[in-house]
């Protein structure tokens, strides 16, 4: 089959590659591009360990066609964190034991920072409601919303 | 098989180029991709449009437009909406909201489908290229339609005149165990003088509750008024059995939940 390109701004670096058409989202980065912070736990959409961000809003790169990011600014977890030093998130999940496996801990890091881009002091209500579409096996789910309220209190510190 | 995408400007382009064979169109993609992943190669080709027409929502007075590709986020958080944001943020979780298409619930077989059956309670209108259809038409013959959709249309009721409740097992964003949705109008005397009520999971794709709707008219929402109604709720339903819950289960909670809504 014909190859297709593709064209998209990955963690602030602009990428471009030939795909097989009809390829997902979290196969053109993992195999394709190298990027393997996303996880394919199920490709059915119900675990979110494959969650990246799309132009702001949290989107499940199992069930995203490459072809249709054309353009888009995607953003992974691995792009999060900066000259070595980790993001607050990605800090809060280590100091809370927030990650046992860490399998589905790229998906929830994920999904709590489009959180708190949008709601910097989040209710515990609503970190529930955020990660509602990440399943955890392991570590349980309250150290997990813990460390996103961690990390919130953290970020509002740092911008006082 | 492989899968290709082939995307089209307009809609006429995309509804010619659907009537290849293995072709089908792609909304959010949450299930047709998520189906393409499991092994599905029933389809060889998904098709889409960018028509920007299918992406607005467009409110005027109490006249409401959803283009077909408009997700349940971008419901949820419409100000105008706000009557209908807990039926579009009964679907899935965050990430599911974000893609998860207008279009595409209409199609969504039971358990899912959980924003048709907030349409359906409202009587929308279908649109497609050829015309527009009632939404009980349309889903009654959904396999049989080729055409695109394009949009949904209906009249937003007075405050408070639409209700919705999802019973799911998992909470915030379980599958449905069953959905209901409710048009009420009352007269002066508190008395029901016109009902919708619309099921999900009580069959293979949402349906309307006609006899507790009957039974429901010219009676008060008390628990004595609205007994007739309970009574009748099962009627005509056939529910799905699936990991969720039995039809068994399903027939029997139902009339608890639509007391619930009715006296909520
Ligand atoms: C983890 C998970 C949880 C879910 N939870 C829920 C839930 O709680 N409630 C619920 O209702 N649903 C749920 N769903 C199902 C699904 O996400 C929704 O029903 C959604 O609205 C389907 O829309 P879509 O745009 O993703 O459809 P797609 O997958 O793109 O399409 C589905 C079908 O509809 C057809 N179609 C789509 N758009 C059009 C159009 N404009 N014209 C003609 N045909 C069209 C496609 O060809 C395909 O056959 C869930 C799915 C997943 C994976
Ligand atoms: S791999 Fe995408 S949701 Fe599980
Ligand atoms: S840490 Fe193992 S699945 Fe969450």
């Amino acid at each position: 089959m014909a190859k297709v390109p593709v064209q998209f701004t990955l963690n602030g670096a602009e990428k471009a590659e030939f795909i097989d058409s009809g390829t997902t989202l979290l196969h053109a980065l993992r195999d394709k591009i190298g990027d393997t912070s996303p996880k394919g736990g199920c490709h059915q959409g119900t675990c979110g360990a494959c969650s990246v961000i799309i132009d702001g809003e949290l989107r499940l790169s199992c069930l995203t066609l490459a072809e249709t990011c054309n353009g888009a600014t995607i953003t992974t977890t691995s792009g999060l964190s900066e000259g070595g030093v980790l993001h607050p998130l990605q800090r809060a999940f280590l100091d809370a034991f927030a990650t046992q496996c860490g399998f589905c801990t790229p998906g929830m890091i994920m999904a709590a920072k489009v959180l708190l881009d949008h709601t910097p002091n989040p209710s515990r209500e609503d970190v529930v409601e955020a990660l509602s579409g990440n399943i955890c096996r392991c570590t349980g789910y309250e150290p997990i919303i813990q460390a996103v309220l961690t990390a919130a209190r953290s970020n509002s510190q740092h911008a006082a | 098989m492989a899968l290709a995408l082939q995307t089209f400007s307009t809609v006429k382009d995309a509804n010619a180029a659907l009537k290849a064979a293995g072709t089908r169109y792609l909304g959010g993609g949450t299930l047709v991709v998520r189906a393409a992943n499991e092994g599905d190669v029933s389809v060889s080709s998904l098709i889409r449009s960018t028509e920007p027409v299918l992406s607005a929502i467009t409110v005027s007075g109490s006249e409401v437009h959803i283009g077909a590709s408009v997700t349940m986020a971008a419901i949820a958080r419409h100000p105008d909406l706000a009557a209908l944001s807990g039926a579009a943020r009964a679907v899935g979780g965050p990430a599911i909201r974000n893609m998860a298409t207008v279009g595409g619930n209409l199609f969504a077989p039971a358990p899912y489908g959980d924003f048709t059956v907030a349409l359906l309670a409202l009587d929308a209108s279908v649109s497609t290229d050829g015309g527009d259809l009632p939404i009980e038409t349309f889903l009654a013959k959904r396999e049989s339609h080729h055409a695109i959709v394009t949009a949904v249309g209906f009249s937003l009721p007075v405050d408070g005149g639409f209700r919705f409740l999802k019973v799911s097992r998992v909470k915030p964003k379980g599958v449905s165990v069953l959905s209901i949705a409710a048009v009420l109008e009352q007269a002066p005397d508190g008395t029901v003088s016109s009902a919708r009520i619309a099921l999900g999971c009580m069959a293979d794709r949402s349906m309307r509750a006609k006899a507790a709707e009957k039974a429901l008219l010219g009676r008060k929402l008390t628990s004595d008024g609205i007994a007739p109604a309970l009574a009748a709720a099962s009627d005509g339903t056939s529910p799905v059995t699936d990991p969720i819950a039995s039809a068994w289960y399903r027939n029997e909670v139902l009339s608890v939940h639509l007391g619930r809504l009715l006296l909520g």
